[in-house]
């Protein structure tokens, strides 16, 4: 497939994403630069200088809101992009309304608790939607023991095994493998549509 | 009774088991899970009620913080 053949599919899709952090903001740009149409993407959270070794924001965005934030920064890559940013706590009771109109839903949170939360709730409200989840990206190397793995819908991507901490911190080299790896089960999943 | 756990046959002496009990003769002590049986989603509020018998295709899948 040529790229214009990828871009002219990928521009007809919705893709939701729930986080615009390490995971979130890095899979929503590799999404637009091959011509995503819709984004659908929710946080509360606010730029912040420790955000900077490995999420798309930059210095002199530290302070804003990260959905405004991230708009900006991808209108940069395609004006055209239809971004629809939720600058809000996902919870069971606002996540349909969110993501209704979604072709797949990408995971992108960073506490184990919400992740069970949001893959408990999608996999209600949307169990025929395709989720992407990002599980284990924390530290160094082991490139070796970042896979993707299918379960039902769900697609697992990351070593599912590190789990952050001071001694283990998420940084750009690990958590980029991982988010373009979500964005390219997404991208996989949406070619073959060929809706 | 004879189930698949994660992709991997197991045997159990039970005939059934809750998934709570399932989880404790695993030694499963992750505390986020998403759990599925036969393909259908299990909410943490019926691991006691949700039952695992024979011939059953259960996936556990353990989630860890970052992202």
């Amino acid at each position: 497939m040529t790229f214009e053949e990828i871009r002219t599919i990928m521009q007809r899709k919705t893709v939701g994403i729930a986080g615009a952090g390490g995971l979130g903001s890095n899979c929503a740009m590799a999404l637009v630069r091959i011509g995503l149409g819709k984004l659908i993407i929710a946080d509360f959270d606010v730029v912040s200088e420790s955000n900077l070794n490995r999420q798309f924001y930059f210095r002199d965005q530290i302070g804003e809101k990260k959905i405004p934030a991230l708009k900006t920064n991808l209108l940069r890559i395609n004006p055209c992009l239809d971004f629809v940013g939720h600058d809000c706590c996902l919870v069971p009771d606002n996540i349909e309304e969110v993501f209704k109109g979604c072709d797949i839903i990408v995971e992108a949170f960073d506490r184990a608790d919400q992740k069970a939360m949001l893959i408990e709730t999608i996999l209600t409200e949307f169990p025929d939607t395709p989720l992407v989840i990002g599980l284990g990206m924390a530290g160094v190397g082991l490139n070796d023991t970042i896979h993707c793995r299918q379960i039902d819908n769900m697609y697992i991507c990351g070593d599912e095994v590190s789990e952050i901490g001071p001694d283990c911190p998420p940084i750009a080299p690990r958590v980029g493998i991982v988010s373009n790896m979500q964005a390219n089960v997404v991208t996989e999943i949406l070619l073959s549509c060929k809706l | 009774m004879n189930i698949v756990l994660n992709n991997n046959p197991e045997t159990f002496e039970a005939e059934r088991l809750s998934v709570n009990e399932l989880l404790k003769a695993k030694n499963f002590t992750f505390k986020m899970l998403v759990i599925k049986i036969n393909g259908n989603l299990v909410k943490k509020t019926d691991y006691d009620s949700a039952v695992v018998k024979d011939g059953d295709d259960v996936k556990v899948l353990h989630l860890i913080s970052g992202g």
